[in-house]
């Protein structure tokens, strides 16, 4: 057994768990945050996205261990205008990837405040490119909706940048 | 998912000494495919040594225009490094087609070159793999190959090496910082993969105790110019079918210099070193290009259902280098 502790949502917690459980399996299971989806428990879904430290990451990849003295941010410590955008703009239909479309979009929109560049960016040494529709699809690709509710999606992220 | 000792250095010699004293560690970077991995129980580590609190997190400028990357950076923060973004864009735009956002903040840069092919028999425990199980065979082939290698494969495996990144570090020519208890070495990226034949399960020339702690850039006149261009069955996020990376140098209408390296067709980056012959002071025309890509290919071997990527390899080839070729014609006119 390992001794971790995390700061989430702003509150210091500390787990004894074994090393290979999952920040996903610790949020869900241990510390009774379930807003964080577990989708495909294998990097390729983006469900489970939550922050640490500011930056989007999947929980099902990160080891518990790895993260110990991180500020990790999940749905519940959420406040932001993304939210309300998703919900005018139908950003979602089952619901289950939300809360990992919305930590990773804010993740995104820090990204880009700080310059990183995408694969659609024209030339990657140019700063600042516009987060045009194509632009937050790339940079929103992490995240796969089942229900296809991507337009609304963009549409949501759009309204926040715009 | 079966347990095992967790082990973080914060210190290289302590990483290094643990991993040579017991024989079951493994290094641990960001976890993306490692942690996987120990999930599928495809790999069985005793002990996993993380790497990512040693100070490996520089990206600093060499005397001679080069460019050092620690391997602990992570694969985000490289893509948006300003020195790779002006001096290597290939390199840059590599990164940022590889994975996702998510995957990209916490893959790191030696993760990214020791990944494992995706290859799903590698990862099928039910299925013979001579990668996973020495000697056990391949049951990839004969079976779904669609995403399988066409150069540089063994009647053992057909697998292919994932990574984005490497492909534009062999176009680059960019050597490998390597340290263990017995000290430091340098191998070229291009001598640091080993091709399968009869023991596909040996990926690399490194030992298991040996740790990658830099990536070293050289200086080209050819990289300020060179692009990524990565061909896959959606518009991101996915593996490649086919890449290129490339960087070509004109003078006039000749071609001086010219890298070319191939994803998601080989056990390995692929440097593409036919092609380059081919290329090399000819005129940098639709009928070089496309006689550089059928050279280079007329060695391909597909498999029953993947003949396709010789065909689209050829057309990304050629479409790459026209994209670089007219916008050095565009800069010249300028």
């Amino acid at each position: 057994m390992a001794e971790v502790r995390l700061r989430v949502n702003g509150a210091d917690r500390r787990l004894d768990i074994p090393p290979q459980v999952s920040l996903l399996d610790a949020l869900r299971e241990h510390l009774g945050l379930p807003g964080t989806k577990k989708g495909c428990d294998q990097g390729a879904c983006g469900a489970c996205t939550v922050l640490a430290d500011g930056e989007r990451i999947n929980a099902c990849l990160a080891l518990t261990v790895q993260y110990a003295d991180r500020e990790i941010t999940t749905i519940e410590g959420v406040d932001h205008p993304l939210q309300e955008a998703f919900v005018r703009h139908d950003g979602f239909q089952c619901g289950y990837c939300t809360s990992g479309q919305i930590c990773s979009a804010i993740g995104m929109l820090a990204e880009h405040k700080d310059g990183m560049p995408s694969a659609v960016s024209e030339d990657p040494a140019a700063e600042g490119e516009e987060l045009t529709d194509e632009e937050i699809r790339e940079r929103m690709s992490g995240n796969i909706c089942r229900c296809g509710a991507y337009n609304g999606v963009v549409e949501a992220v759009a309204e926040v940048v715009r | 998912m079966r347990t095992f000792d967790y082990v973080t250095a914060t210190d290289v010699t302590t990483a290094l000494r643990t991993v040579a004293e017991r024989p079951g560690a493994k290094f641990l970077g960001g976890g993306t495919n490692l942690v996987d991995l120990i999930r599928e129980n495809v790999e069985r580590p005793d002990v996993v040594v993380d790497v990512t609190r040693l100070p490996l997190t520089g990206i600093d400028e060499l005397p001679g225009g080069g460019v050092r990357v620690g391997a602990g950076v992570r694969n985000s923060a490289l893509a948006a490094h300003p020195l790779v973004r002006t001096r290597y864009p290939v390199l840059s735009q590599a990164v940022l087609n590889g994975a996702s956002a998510q995957l990209r903040n916490m893959a790191t840069v030696g993760g990214n070159l020791l990944q494992r092919t995706r290859c799903p028999y590698f990862y099928d425990t039910a299925s013979p793999c001579a990668k996973r199980e020495p000697g056990s065979g391949c049951g990839a082939l004969g079976g779904i190959t669609r995403d399988a290698a066409i150069l540089g494969v063994s009647e053992h495996c057909v697998a292919t090496h994932p990574s984005d990144m490497a492909v534009a570090l062999a176009a680059l020519d960019a050597v490998v910082e390597v340290e263990s208890i017995r000290g430091t070495r340098r191998v070229p990226v291009l001598e640091l993969y080993r091709p399968p034949g009869d023991t596909p399960h040996v990926e690399t020339v490194l030992e298991r105790d040996e740790l990658i702690t830099a990536v070293e850039l050289p200086a080209a006149d050819a990289a300020p110019r060179s692009r990524y261009r990565k061909v896959r069955d959606r518009a991101s996020y996915a593996f490649a079918l086919v890449s290129v990376a490339a960087a070509l140098r004109l003078d006039g209408d000749t071609i001086v210099d010219a890298r070319v390296a191939l994803g998601g067709v080989a056990p390995l980056p692929w440097r593409a070193a036919e092609a380059e012959r081919l290329l090399v002071g000819a005129p940098a025309t639709e009928e070089t290009f496309a006689r550089a890509a059928e050279a280079e290919l007329a060695a391909a071997t597909p498999q029953h259902d993947n003949a396709f990527k010789v065909e689209l390899a050829r057309r990304t080839i050629v479409a790459t280098l026209r994209e670089l070729q007219e916008h050095a014609a565009a800069g010249s006119a300028a």
